[in-house]
Parts: structure tokens; C-alpha cells; sequence
């Protein structure tokens, strides 16, 4: 990423999102409060452990994951994630056939409530493009081998659909608890650049 | 920062402050994120709208760069699309926010606002 010294003359980001905001609060239409709030609620407590809560319950409880598939945005609402950018959570669930994989080609739209905000890689031009055009390889080169034999889909995410994977849970898992299944499940999962292991 | 990277992006959810990265690299980013997130919480835009104006931000960049070997800066496409959204619906107008920014230049180094002063790199 280019990121050079702005010249004294030239107004840097920083200044022109401070007059922005400031502008604002004058106006009385946004708190600096409230922005320290939601910044603060997505840095520190919207992450992908929420994302992780809900594949784990859907993995022991049937009922919640058929709801799951049915309608994401009213089952994870029932273990209270929403808001922003989850009204359109879709979840697909991994199969032995076919691994699914998100990406956003025009944005960078992503189910924010259960994963928090997008990491870098995930916004990246090359991500976006690469993902559509040779998914096996790109996966492979993120350290995700899949067996021939599986299929792979891309699910382009979008204002309206707000792709979430299911990972398939794995094996030798049976004795472990809801909330040990959790600590298993890594962001990148539930974005399908990897598969959850024991 | 070292903190949280010393906890380790390897961790399967690890730090949810980190979701593995650090989110946001500058803390102008952080305040561009949470001014588009308020105003849609207060009603002032729909998301729909702000993802409309950001997908319009990063195709403006695309138009005179190549994205793979210029990346563009995420926030930096995202305050643009705020900035015309917020423009957009007259919340404030360009001139004002041209002539505050300008004002914010000429501020004195150690001003009580603890921005980045480093042009040290």
C-alpha cells in the first residue's frame, strides 16, 4: 500500500475527516460520543467469536441450523447479533461436494455482526478478482488444499445478500461442548478460505 | 499494537478487538467508519445508499488506476463516498468542509488533538 508523507499544503485525511466531523456535531446530526461508541463496539466487541457462536450451535443443535439456513438474519438474532450490515446475513453450509468461499467483488460488503469488520486481505483488489477466476489456486496459495473432488462455489456478497459459510464441523468433535466447538472456528472459516480443524 | 500482535493472529478468534488484523491502520480511518455508521443508526442514510456511494468511490479510482498494482486505500475510497454522500443531501456543503479542513491545516503543531503529527516515515 502507497503511503507517503502528505505535503504541508495538501489536506491529509486526517484533517478533512476531522472538519467532516466536526461540521457535523456543530450541526447536531452525529455525537462524538456516538462514534466513540460504535467505533469502539466494532474494534472491541463485534468479532468473528460471534460468527463462531453461531456455527457452533447450529452444529449441536439441528433445529437452530435448519433455521439457520432458512433465515440467518432471524436466527442469529435470537443469539442477539444484528444491526448494521446484518440484515442481509445469508449462510450456506460446507459439504464433503462442494466448499464455498465469499468475496465481494464490487465492495467489500460483509456480514459485519457476526464477523466484526473485513480484514485487508478481504478488501483487496487482488482477493476479489483472483477468488472469481482461479479459487482453487488462490485457495491453495491461502493454505487451503481441497480434494478434487470437491466442488468450489464463490458467493459474491452484496448490499442484499451478505454471505456467511457454515463450515463443516470436524471430525473426532463429538465430546466436546458448545462453547469448546466455538474456540475451534476461525474467521476465515466462516469466510471459506479455510476449514475448521480439531 | 504489539500487544495485539503478540496475542497472535494464529488463534482461531483470538482477539475480537484485533478480528486477527488491526482494523483500522490510522486513527482518521476509525472516525470516517464511525461517522457513516451513526448517520445510517440515526436514520440520516440508508446503507444501501453509502454502499452505492462507496462501490461509485472505488469505480471512480478504477477508472485511472489499476487496482492490483495500485491499491487503492480502503478508508481513503470510503471517506470519499461519505463525503459525496453527505454533500449529496446537504448536510454540509463542500465549501464549508474545503474551508474547515484548510483552517485545520493551518493549525499549529502541537495543537490539543493528538493526530498524527509523525511525518517521520
Amino acid at each position: 500500500m502507497t503511503d507517503h508523507p502528505h505535503p504541508d499544503d495538501y489536506p491529509s485525511p486526517q484533517l478533512r475527516v476531522e472538519a467532516l466531523e466536526a461540521l457535523l456535531v456543530e450541526r447536531e446530526l452525529v455525537k462524538t460520543e456516538m462514534l466513540d461508541g460504535f467505533i469502539s463496539r466494532y474494534v472491541n466487541d463485534v468479532g468473528p467469536m460471534n460468527g463462531a457462536k453461531v456455527v457452533a450451535k447450529a452444529w449441536v443443535d439441528p433445529e437452530f441450523r435448519k433455521r439457520l439456513l432458512e433465515n440467518g438474519v432471524e436466527a442469529c438474532k435470537e443469539l442477539g447479533f444484528g444491526g448494521p450490515q446484518g440484515e442481509h446475513i445469508v449462510v450456506v453450509e460446507n459439504t464433503p461436494e462442494q466448499h464455498n468461499v465469499v468475496v465481494c467483488t464490487l465492495c467489500s460488503c460483509y456480514p459485519w455482526p457476526l464477523l466484526g469488520l473485513p480484514p485487508d486481505w478481504y478488501k483487496d483488489p487482488a482477493y476479489r478478482a483472483r477468488i472469481v477466476r482461479e479459487p482453487r489456486k488462490l485457495l491453495g496459495e491461502m493454505g487451503l488444499d481441497l480434494p478434487e473432488k470437491t466442488k468450489i462455489r464463490v458467493w459474491d456478497s452484496s448490499a442484499e445478500n451478505r454471505y456467511f459459510i457454515l463450515p463443516s464441523r470436524p471430525e473426532n468433535t463429538d465430546g466436546l461442548s458448545e462453547e469448546e466447538l466455538a474456540l475451534l472456528v476461525s474467521r476465515d472459516a466462516m469466510v471459506g478460505v479455510a476449514v475448521v480443524k480439531a | 499494537m504489539d500487544i495485539v500482535e503478540s496475542l497472535g493472529t494464529d488463534s482461531p478468534t483470538s482477539l475480537p478487538r484485533s478480528n486477527g488484523e488491526l482494523v483500522f491502520k490510522e486513527p482518521w480511518e476509525s472516525r470516517a467508519f464511525g461517522i457513516a455508521a451513526a448517520l445510517v443508526e440515526l436514520g440520516v442514510f440508508e446503507w444501501s445508499d453509502f454502499q452505492a456511494s462507496l462501490i461509485a468511490a472505488i469505480s471512480d479510482y478504477e477508472k485511472t488506476h489499476d487496482s492490483i498494482k495500485e491499491p487503492y486505500n480502503y478508508y481513503e475510497r470510503w471517506f470519499a463516498a461519505l463525503e459525496s454522500l453527505v454533500i449529496g443531501k446537504s448536510l454540509v456543503s463542500k465549501q464549508e468542509l474545503d474551508s474547515l479542513t484548510t483552517d485545520f491545516c493551518k493549525r499549529p503543531h502541537g495543537h490539543d488533538h493528538d493526530h498524527d503529527h509523525g511525518h517521520s516515515h
